[in-house]
């Protein structure tokens, strides 16, 4: 295989994350040796982590434009990846940027970082995978660290149940995938995404379908979309909160990019079958989604319940299966990122005498003691909750839209009423916040990262309607590649 | 100068500055809340100044909008930013202007903690409401229709009564359960017609079959908002629990939107879908206008008696505009605007007495008039209003309302008519109790008579009251083009598809 200037240029993201990763090991393993430069090491791991996201960010720009295909057709990116790949890098970067050196709870150690990294380069390759093979390794490349990170709090039974549990349900995930892999395999004589969709040209065998379907499974898991959700909860609460935070924000994106990419480009010739498959799945998720969250009393458990509606949500677009649906789910995915990021901005700020907590009781009176802080979560919540004029809710309307033009109206309705019973919950934090108050005020200040995430995202989501226009006619031209 | 200027988002968004000098307030707490007061007052007074304009400056005699502004926002979709105002439009605008500085100085001193939020979200309820009343684009109509929800969810919450965190819920989420459906048919127009402007929305021919079902989306929204019978029960669980200046604004403009969205979507863009779906509404408002006036006479709560009759009165609303007739129609409008006048004096009138004796029982009260006789006279007269007597705003619109529904249907104006009886009922029995009678009670004969914050807010609502009874045209002439246009629209639409059956 030759390297010419394309290939650099077209996978340098990549690279440079690749390279960092390699640099990060060695000094994670010279850094066990002396106790008392820990935290020296941790900083610089983390520093470096950063630097490295935001220069894959900047190579995206050098990324040439149109459809390039690498590494015996393995790799490909188009407009709409390289897009994803930047949500992913923003993603990765307020995930990493939250997590202070001082947080403890396991992840004081720079190997957290390096794991992460590993799980983002994961993430990128798994957008642009062309070819089931790539796709599989890409897919590993990512869950593997992510089990591992999940797991990190060592002193907690709720971790390492939470890294079991991810790691058991993860591979059974992998096996659907790999199984329907095989089927596909078998029935259309190649794992290339082009070679699939030209043997599809004609219609599709049940065998084919059949893979299709624990293809579509083993995604759907990745992306905790009903009813392959059931590990979300449990992980969401037992892993330490910036990996939470991670898992909140980023992996859905890859995920969700990927689906896209198998649906539309490798089954792009048999949309009415997989459409129903993800209808199903858009409407178990809202619903269990909006249903699940309303008991919970951790907000970490609530959000699990809250992304797997959101999931839902971006279903319903991309199951209209048409080009407004695909731009619908970028949209969406957007504002996710960033609703993600400033919810998960609060909760890392939540701490009572020094110790993180994650009840969303101890959210109560919280407007009185931090006002800010209290601003910014009610626009969080009110967005996630698809209140105008705020970020969420215009995701919520293209994908509507989609689904409506797309003749799914009974789809519409029931997200529509699922939104509302979502809203309760939503409204339930903002209560605790505004009406209720508490002898027991959380610890002042924020850190000064946790702000200036806020501050981004809370803006984002608060000056989203402006950007609204330039936003949804980039995403209608990047979606183009596949229509 | 002033007509180049973009008037109506200059007035749309003018709270928003203050909301901006509210935040940079800095100080003791009770700095923070004089200075929060003032910004708030002069912002929305200055906001109320500026809209007087659009009033001089607007021709009745015109057909269309007016103070039109269009602006590329999402471009290529048929979205665009687009603002006007019309006869429909334009009194509701100046209410909402015209209450938000009045109800700010209501809470002038019941409300001692969080001045400077509560002031802030009363200003960005203003923004919210007259955006919504200005908005030529139904996108742009939803975001202020629905985000009205959250500055109102909050001043309900954190400021109101003790059982606020019920009500506030219950208001949010009857509002938007409603309003979502009304979000999946705005889908389905935007989809049928490409565009979410709504003069080219009004112009779109939908299909009968197509209007039956938009109908009942937007119906679920505006009826909750009116509120009608049998979705009228937010309301008063929402008056009663609100402070009473949050109760001023929620029965002064909110309940209004509802018989707004119904003039300018339904009507005009549904008029085969209005026309079939009249006697369901006529029933519905009779019953409202009947039951909801039993219940309010059965009422120990001075708030809750008045809420109920703020949704007996809205069903005179909703008759008027149902019955396809001019008269019914700028009965409608006008009742909306004098009920947004009484309605909102008579919760100040609450709030007087409940600022100086903190209950709101009827039974708590009695021989009022002893120690405040300039209050039993206002509150007289606005509740002398709220019954309809000639010569105040209340009488034309259900008189017109009335001679509206006599032309449709005769039983409806005669049912409706009895409604009128029972509003005496109530309001007199309720009057008596509070006012008249010996004040045996040592507490009510050491209430402290009206200051002189209290009387300057009733006395433009006065003033008005009777100004719009005793001479209507001020307000009929300016609406009367619009409503023929509406009429005429309407009519043209239904005799085509006679012709064509």
């Amino acid at each position: 295989m030759e390297f010419s200037q394309i290939t650099i240029s077209a996978a340098l993201p990549e690279f440079i994350l690749i390279s960092l990763a390699l640099v990060m090991v060695l000094i994670a393993a010279f850094a066990k040796q002396s106790e008392t430069d820990g935290e020296g090491s941790i900083k610089m791991v983390r520093t470096l982590s950063l630097l490295g996201y935001f220069a894959a960010f900047l190579a995206l720009f050098s990324v040439p434009d149109g459809r390039v295909v690498l590494f015996n057709e393995l790799f490909a990116v188009n407009d709409l990846v390289i897009y994803m790949k930047g949500l992913i890098l923003v993603g990765a970067f307020f995930a990493s940027w939250l997590v202070s050196e001082q947080w403890g709870e396991g992840v004081d150690r720079p190997e957290f970082h390096l794991l992460v990294l590993m799980a983002v380069i994961g993430m990128l390759l798994m957008v642009s995978a062309n070819n089931l093979i790539s796709l599989y390794m890409a897919l590993e490349l990512q869950s593997l660290p992510l089990y591992v990170v999940a797991a990190m709090r060592t002193s907690s039974l709720k971790s390492s149940e939470a890294g079991l549990k991810y790691f058991l349900l993860g591979a059974l995930s992998s096996g659907l995938l790999l199984y329907g892999a095989s089927l596909v395999y078998g029935f259309s004589g190649s794992t290339n995404f082009d070679a699939i969709a030209s043997s599809l040209s004609g219609g599709a065998s049940v065998g084919m379908i059949v893979g299709m379907v624990f293809l579509l499974s083993g995604l759907a898991f990745k992306i905790s979309a009903a009813p392959f959700h059931m590990w979300t909860p449990d992980v969401y609460e037992g892993a330490p909160t910036p990996v939470t935070a991670l898992f909140a924000i980023v992996p859905k994106v890859a995920g969700m990019t990927l689906l896209m990419n198998v649906t539309y480009s490798a089954f792009g010739n048999i949309t009415d079958q997989w459409m129903q498959i993800l209808i199903a799945l858009s409407v178990a998720s809202m619903i269990v989604g909006a249903t699940g969250a309303i008991m919970q009393q951790n907000i970490k458990r609530m959000l699990a319940y809250s992304s797997i509606a959101h999931m839902g949500y971006a279903l319903a677009g991309l199951a209209a299966g048409t080009p407004e649906g695909a731009s619908a789910v970028v949209i969406y995915m957007t504002t996710y990122v960033f609703m993600g990021a400033a919810a998960f901005g609060v909760i890392m700020t939540m701490r009572r005498e020094g110790t993180p907590v994650e009840k969303i009781s101890d959210l109560a009176g919280l407007s009185a003691s931090h006002p800010l802080l209290a601003a910014a979560m009610m626009v969080v919540m009110f967005s996630m909750a698809g209140i105008p004029p705020l970020a969420g809710f215009f995701g919520k309307w293209y994908v509507f839209l989609a689904a409506v033009n797309a003749g799914l109206i009974p789809l519409a309705v029931i997200g529509v009423l699922t939104s509302v019973i979502g809203a309760f919950y939503y409204l339930r934090i903002i209560r605790l916040m505004y009406f209720e108050d508490s002898d027991a005020p959380l610890d002042d200040g924020a850190s000064h990262q946790n702000r200036m995430v806020l501050i981004v995202s809370v803006g984002f989501i608060l000056l989203f309607f402006f950007g609204i226009g330039a936003l949804s006619q980039e995403a209608s031209s990047i979606v183009s590649v596949y229509f | 100068m002033i007509s180049s200027w973009p008037l109506l988002s200059v007035i749309t968004f003018l709270p928003l500055t203050g909301v901006l000098f509210l935040m940079l307030i800095r100080g003791n707490e009770e700095a923070i809340a004089a200075n929060s007061r003032l910004v708030a007052l002069w912002v929305s007074g200055f906001t109320f100044v500026l809209s007087l304009y659009l009033y001089v400056g607007f021709d009745p005699e015109m057909m269309g909008y007016q103070f039109e502004e269009r602006a590329d926002w999402i471009t290529g979709s048929g979205i665009s930013y687009h603002l006007g105002i019309d006869g429909i439009s334009m009194p509701f605008i100046l209410l909402a202007t015209f209450l938000t500085p009045l109800s700010i100085l209501a809470s002038w001193k019941s409300i001692t903690h969080r001045v400077r939020d509560y002031m802030i979200a009363f200003l960005v309820l203003e923004v919210m409401m007259v955006g919504m009343f200005a908005s030529l684009d139904m996108l742009m109509f939803y975001l202020f229709f629905e985000g009205v929800l959250i500055p109102m969810f909050i001043i309900i919450g954190v400021w109101g009564g003790a059982e606020r965190v019920y009500a506030a819920f219950k208001f949010f989420l009857y509002t938007l359960l409603g309003s979502v459906l009304m979000l999946v048919c705005m889908l389905v127009m935007y989809q049928m017609a490409g565009t979410t402007d709504i003069p080219a929305l009004a112009a779109f021919a939908f299909s009968p079959e197509i209007q039956f079902w938009l109908f009942l989306g937007f119906f679920a929204s505006f009826a909750v908002k009116v509120p009608m019978w049998p979705v009228h029960t937010w309301l008063p669980d929402a008056h009663v629990q609100a402070p009473t200046a949050g109760s001023m604004i929620l029965a002064g403009v909110l309940l209004k939107m509802g018989g707004y969205g119904f003039l300018r979507f339904s009507l005009p863009m549904f008029p085969d879908a209005s026309e079939y779906f009249a006697p369901f509404i006529f029933v519905l408002s009779i019953v409202a206008v009947i039951y909801t006036s039993l219940v309010a006479l059965a009422q120990s709560d001075m708030k809750k008696l008045i809420a109920y009759s703020s949704v007996a009165h809205m069903g005179f609303v909703t008759i008027g505009i149902f019955t396809l007739t001019e008269q019914g129609i700028a009965g409608a409008m006008f009742q909306m605007i004098s009920h947004g006048l009484v309605s909102a004096a008579l919760f100040f009138c609450v709030g007087v007495v409940y600022d100086r004796l903190h209950t709101r029982e009827i039974s708590a009260y009695g021989g009022v008039v002893d120690a405040m006789p300039r209050y039993a006279a206002f509150f007289m007269f606005m509740m002398l209003a709220s019954v309809g007597l000639p010569g105040t705003s209340g009488f034309v619109g259900e008189m017109l309302v009335l001679v509206g529904a006599w032309e449709a249907s005769h039983w409806v104006a005669i049912l409706a008519a009895t409604g009128l009886i029972l509003g005496a009922c109530y309001m007199l029995w309720l009057y008596r109790r509070v006012v008249f009678g010996r004040a045996e009670k040592p507490e009510i004969l050491e209430m402290v008579a009206l200051d002189r914050r209290e009387v300057m807010i009733f006395v433009p609502l006065t003033i008005l009251v009777l100004w719009f009874g005793i001479y209507p045209a001020t307000l009929l002439d300016v609406m009367a083009y619009t409503v023929s246009d509406i009429m005429a629209n309407v009519a043209s639409d239904l005799s085509i598809q006679t012709v064509m059956r």
